[in-house]
């Protein structure tokens, strides 16, 4: 009843949406562009939304045209985790894709509201010239669970929401979007014709000859029983020391953001009958450490949590991690992980001198959504100059943190970011500049201190400090 | 052999003996102090290394109850500061009475730990307050060795006090409570007791003001870390007592006895939890009464110096004795008919009456570790020193001296307290070492000596510097007993092989008994592998991380520290056993029908309750063998719970048989619910309970008024959610 209710407002909403889209008039920013034919695929099978967009641009104007505008509703603007776009050169039957840049770019006259992102093309198109791009873009918490709560014999329904025609600023001759479920129960949808549904595939289209920013909004419900694992803080700490390791923690709170889990908990449905009870809840997950990893810890703040498994080989490591307890929809736990790597696998010397530790950038845990990510790269006592160098925008600052020993303080170096996937995996660099001199100075300390100590008890042995001597023979 | 030692002491005086030839002579003595201070390292490390074994076999964290309420105070403390912990009212446990935790608790290991952990941080040591809490006992078991080196050399020697030294690193009975994790209040007060006792005989034997100061502090530090200090304040006035019938009064004694009560009195009013109970209560007044008496008695000696005759004397005496002795009495009398002195309490009756908590307090006589030491247990922790001990005590009588009364009479003392209480075997530990290392020492001093004078038999009895009237007689006997060297080499390879199995048991009674952390419980596999249950750590962290924040869980005592430092929720009663209605109204819930618990529990704003449950795994210290304690406890205070109405013929039964309203009690359905539906061992029928081996009577369990919140996975665990009252329409 309560859906039924929530459909027909989400219709009216969309009528009432796309008439006053339509009825505005379209300021379009270059329109000398248009685009042939788009092809939308929108993979819901996990809980990060991915969607590859192909795109035919058209230059149908006078002047040449460098950029080309995507355009994407404020919803879908503040979800967004990443968008990266390719131009597909097709030489002799092989495709090659050439990445492009991909940059958010802030136009007041955008209707409704809608965010832009700007992507810069190799070469500028001339008069009449046509290219193929392909655009990735990954959507975090799209997926809304309804019901919002669930009992445990339950399997997990999730909403999508989305607009049958692709969101455009130049007109699109021909289109067609592909949604592909992760299995064949789809509860409903919404059809704007023609809409057909084939297994696991729902397809909207294809739409002729649509004006520039059509929209036609449709809600897709559907079964989604994948783990919906939600880091909402990760901290990793990279701590380099030029004694041989770099020793990596990482700080998790891990929450599972599909439907809560609502009333019983029962044992034993729970270990008797698998595939029906708590079927969208996770045991574990695997995180994927680099190679050669050794001394690995898995604990939380009352202790070591002994369900992880390790395996290791030339490639990469694997850590299996179980967290105490199966997570239910809205069930929380947090834990850390640590692990050191071998020096020479992560440090290198510029040419120059200076040195820059070239390490993965996200969350080794698969499949998961990070909300806030913080990496502190924790520099060596006496290194100087440092900067960073990430592929992608991120906050940066620089803290101070007193470890062993430690006089003057060591430099740490603090990335943020926020909504962050595991395609962000990408190596980034800190850069700094260290003398080897400075390794010396620890283990100097101690060595002088310890050589004061037996120094002293040296002269107090030798010393006689009492006042009258007694003699002995 | 002569040459050898001559060869080593040049290796270790090499620096020196460029100086000198005729100095090396003089380096016996050095000689001997490098080879008492490596020994003393040796058995300093070795104290501190046979109690990581918890470490190694589990890891590092903290181990059962109490140690959860100490380490969940320091963190406070290192966290917010001294004030804010001397004030800190803790709203989490006792809900709604809450708790103040400043007045309340002997902050002596708090402080000691916080102060570790400032001092390293302050040396740039990046440590973890944890591995602080975890490592202090060990610590200062390290430190306790030296005490009783020091305290072995004052009594006897330092022979003893090395033996003494080695034989309390390792002994069963204090690393039973000291091991790594075991992070109590015993763990530095045992060596602040030894620490009292050992600056108090030393100001004894001196008469010296700055030994007894410093006895007085020591005596300070105890009061900070345990209650057990009301053994110091009572043993140190009947030692008084004993030297003053015994005639052994003197003025080094009164200097010692009245600085060290005076100021060790006045410290003590500092911590909040002892307050002014030094004055006002019955535990002390012992200590009072002994100094009056040593004024009196000094009184009396400067009367009699001034008199001069012996008649008048008398007569005095008679006088003052009869008016001081009334006096006391009329005080004593007057200030308990008034109630300004308290009486004694509950807990030290049951230390002069073992039967006395049994009857009156059930809430002491439930713990484990309260009840009468068995025989056994004795063996276990003491093993050899329980033989060495009586003939220490031979040793002492021999030798008799200021010292040695007192060890003595804390070793009698111990020894009856031990037996009366299993975790005071920990108290009589130090005394038990240390009298059986004067043993140890003496037999083997004089064994050597004998086997030493055989070998040169030309020299007679008078070759060595160490010369006594002892040795030259038993040079003397030396005709009459031919077989005497053979003797004394078999006894000394007897003394070898009797100390080398102390060694042994003590190592392994270490690793196999002692070094569990009780919160974590370790099973051998069918394939003989090791299996972890962690359960009780998984509901903990489920209940932190998944419950209001302000939930309040209803549990037995036993489980409130770990809930409000693990779990991080609000208890209804913890281990601080302070409030028995508060624990007696959670018996009664726990052993009333479904709905009667259901009022209490509303009435108690409870919103989760936990269960202990041994069923599945076969853990057998689960809440249904305590069961019937939680019922005694309810049934003292509220006469409704009757015990009889649990128990069939006097037989306390979970199967079939058993009573209708053990069947139907809150704790059997909350420990049993939907258990009959699970098959737990193979060939035997669902339900059946592997803890106690027998089918469950009632396999049908429905619940009302709550519902499963989370059952761990071995089902060690069980947590249910209190509903919320049904709408009235």
């Amino acid at each position: 009843m309560g859906a039924m209710a929530i459909l027909r407002l989400a219709l009216v909403f969309s009528i009432f949406t796309s008439l006053s889209l339509l009825t505005r008039s379209s300021p379009s920013p270059s329109p000398q562009l248009q685009i042939v034919n788009a092809e939308r695929r929108i993979d819901l099978n996990s809980h990060i939304v991915r969607v590859f967009l192909t795109l035919k641009v058209e230059n149908i104007g006078e002047s040449p045209a460098s950029e080309v505008l995507l355009a994407f509703s404020p919803t879908e603007a503040d979800h967004l985790a990443l968008v990266k776009a390719a131009a597909v050169a097709s030489k002799k039957k092989k495709k090659s894709y050439l990445p492009l840049d991909v940059k958010p770019i802030n136009l007041v006259d955008g209707p409704n509201g809608t965010k832009y992102y700007l992507v810069y093309l190799l070469k500028p198109l001339v008069k009449g010239e046509a290219i193929s791009l392909e655009v990735l873009y990954l959507l975090t918490h799209s997926l809304e669970p309804f019901p919002v709560e669930i009992s445990q014999s339950e399997s997990q329904l999730v909403y999508y929401r989305d607009s049958a025609k692709i969101l455009s600023p130049y007109p699109i001759k021909q289109q067609a979007t592909f949604l592909k479920t992760p299995t064949s129960k789809v509860e409903s949808f919404t059809r704007v014709e023609p809409t057909d549904r084939a297994n696991t595939e729902l397809r909207y289209g294809p739409y002729e000859e649509q004006r520039p920013y059509s929209y036609s909004p449709v809600i897709v419900h559907f079964e989604n029983n994948n783990a919906f694992a939600v880091v909402e803080e990760l901290v990793r700490e990279i701590e380099i020391s030029h004694w041989g390791s770099v020793q990596v923690t990482e700080h998790y709170k891990l929450v599972h953001a599909g439907a809560r889990h609502k009333g019983v908990f029962s044992r034993v449905e729970y270990q008797s009958r698998p595939s029906h009870s708590g079927v969208s809840s996770f045991k574990h997950l695997l995180a994927e450490l680099p190679p050669r990893v050794h001394s690995v810890y898995y604990r939380d703040n009352i202790g070591n949590i002994s369900s992880s498994r390790l395996r290791t080989n030339r490639k990469k490591s694997e850590l299996l991690i179980e967290p105490r307890y199966p997570l239910f929809g809205g069930w929380k736990s947090t834990f850390v992980i640590g692990y050191g790597v071998p020096l020479e696998d992560f440090l290198f010397e510029a040419a120059d001198g200076t040195r820059y530790l070239n390490y993965s950038f996200g969350c080794p845990l698969g499949q998961t959504v990070v909300d806030k990510l913080t990496v502190k790269v924790v520099l060596p006592e006496g290194s100087k100059n440092p900067s960073a160098v990430v592929p992608f925008p991120v906050e940066q600052r620089f803290e101070k943190k007193y470890s062993y020993l430690d006089v003057v303080g060591r430099t740490v170096v603090v990335l943020e970011k926020e909504n962050v996937v595991p395609e962000h995996n990408s190596p980034f660099q800190v850069y700094y500049q260290f003398s080897p001199i400075y390794m010396l100075a620890e283990p100097l300390m101690l060595t002088s201190v310890f050589f004061l100590f037996f120094m002293a008890c040296v002269t107090y042995l030798q010393v006689d400090l009492s006042i009258s001597k007694i003699k002995q023979t | 052999m002569v040459a050898k030692m001559e060869k080593a002491t040049d290796l270790l005086s090499s620096p020196q003996s460029l100086f000198s030839l005729k100095s090396l002579k003089l380096k016996t003595k050095q000689q001997e102090l490098l080879i008492r201070i490596s020994i003393l390292c040796l058995v300093y490390i070795l104290a501190f290394i046979t109690r990581l074994f918890s470490v190694l076999r589990y890891e590092s964290m903290i181990h059962e109850f109490d140690p959860y309420f100490n380490y969940r105070t320091t963190l406070y403390l290192t966290q917010k500061g001294f004030y804010e912990f001397w004030n800190w009212f803790d709203s989490e446990s006792w809900y709604p009475l809450g708790r103040i935790i400043g007045g309340t608790l002997y902050p002596g290991l708090m402080v000691t730990a916080a102060f570790i952990y400032w001092v390293l941080r302050f040396l740039r040591f990046a440590v973890h307050i944890r591995e602080v809490c975890v490592l202090t006992a060990p610590f200062f078991a390290s430190n306790t060795t030296l005490v009783a080196y020091f305290f072995g050399k004052e009594l006897w020697d330092s022979g003893a006090g090395l033996v003494a030294a080695a034989l309390i690193a390792i002994c069963p009975g204090y690393i039973s409570r000291s091991v790594a994790g075991s992070y109590d209040n015993e763990a530095v007060a045992i060596f602040a007791l030894l620490l009292t006792f050992y600056l108090f005989v030393k100001a004894v034997k001196g008469g010296s003001l700055a030994w007894s100061l410093a006895s007085a502090f020591g005596y300070f530090y105890m009061v900070s870390a345990w209650g057990g200090y009301i053994f110091i304040i009572n043993l140190i006035p009947l030692y008084v007592l004993v030297l003053l019938v015994t005639g052994r009064y003197s003025m080094r004694l009164y200097v010692a006895y009245n600085c060290m009560y005076i100021l060790g009195m006045l410290l003590a009013m500092q911590i909040r939890f002892v307050g002014f109970q030094h004055v006002q209560s019955g535990e002390h007044m012992a200590a009072m009464g002994v100094f009056f008496l040593m004024q009196v008695f000094y009184f009396l000696d400067w009367v009699k110096h001034l008199l001069n005759d012996q008649k008048l004397f008398q007569a005095f005496l008679r006088i003052t004795l009869t008016c001081a002795i009334s006096v006391g009495a009329i005080a004593l009398g007057v200030g308990t008919a008034s109630g300004y002195i308290s009486p004694w309490t509950g807990r030290f009756y049951s230390l002069l009456d073992p039967t006395y908590a049994k009857d009156h307090i059930p809430i002491i006589a439930s713990v484990s570790e309260h009840q009468p030491t068995a025989w056994s247990s004795f063996m276990f922790d003491f093993h050899i020193l329980l033989i060495l001990f009586p003939a220490g005590l031979y040793f002492c009588f021999k030798r008799l001296s200021d010292a040695t009364i007192f060890i003595v009479m804390y070793g009698l003392t111990s020894m009856y307290f031990a037996g009366v209480m299993v975790r005071l075997i920990l108290v009589a530990t130090p005394a038990v070492c240390l009298i059986s290392a004067i043993a140890v020492s003496a037999t083997i001093k004089n064994l050597s000596q004998l086997v030493r004078t055989k070998t040169k038999p030309t020299q007679g009895g008078s070759g060595k510097g160490t010369t006594s009237a002892k040795t030259s007689s038993k040079g003397a006997l030396d005709q009459s007993l031919p077989y005497q060297k053979n003797g004394a080499i078999a006894l000394l390879v007897g003394a070898f092989y009797l100390l080398t199995r102390y060694a042994i048991h003590c190592t392994w009674v270490t690793s196999e008994a002692y070094s569990s952390p009780s919160i974590v419980l370790a099973a051998r596999g069918a394939h003989g592998n090791r299996v972890i249950f962690d359960d009780y750590r998984e509901a903990y962290f489920w209940l932190r991380q998944n419950t209001p924040s302000d939930a309040k869980v209803m549990s037995w005592w036993d489980y409130g520290y770990q809930i409000t430092a693990m779990g991080n929720r609000t208890v209804i009663v913890d281990n601080n056993t302070w409030n028995n209605t508060h624990i007696a109204t959670v018996g009664r819930a726990m052993s009333s029908y479904e709905d009667e618990a259901y009022e209490i529990m509303r009435s108690l704003d409870v919103d989760y309750v936990l269960v202990v449950f041994g069923g599945v795994t076969g853990y057998s210290s689960d809440d249904i063998n305590k069961f019937l304690w939680m019922v005694r406890i309810g049934g003292g205070v509220f006469p409704v719970i009757k015990e009889p109405d649990y128990l069939v013929n006097g037989e306390y039964r979970v199967d079939k048989g058993a009573a209708p309203k053990m069947l139907n009690c809150l704790m059997y359905k909350l420990s049993y619910y939907r258990f009959g539906e699970l098959t737990t061992e193979y060939g035997k029928p669902p339900g059946y309970d592997r803890a106690r081996g027998v089918e469950i009577g009632n396999k049908d369990i429905k619940l009302e008024y709550l519902e499963e919140a989370y059952t761990t996975s071995n089902w060690i665990v069980r947590i249910y959610k209190v509903k919320p009252p049904k709408n009235r329409w």
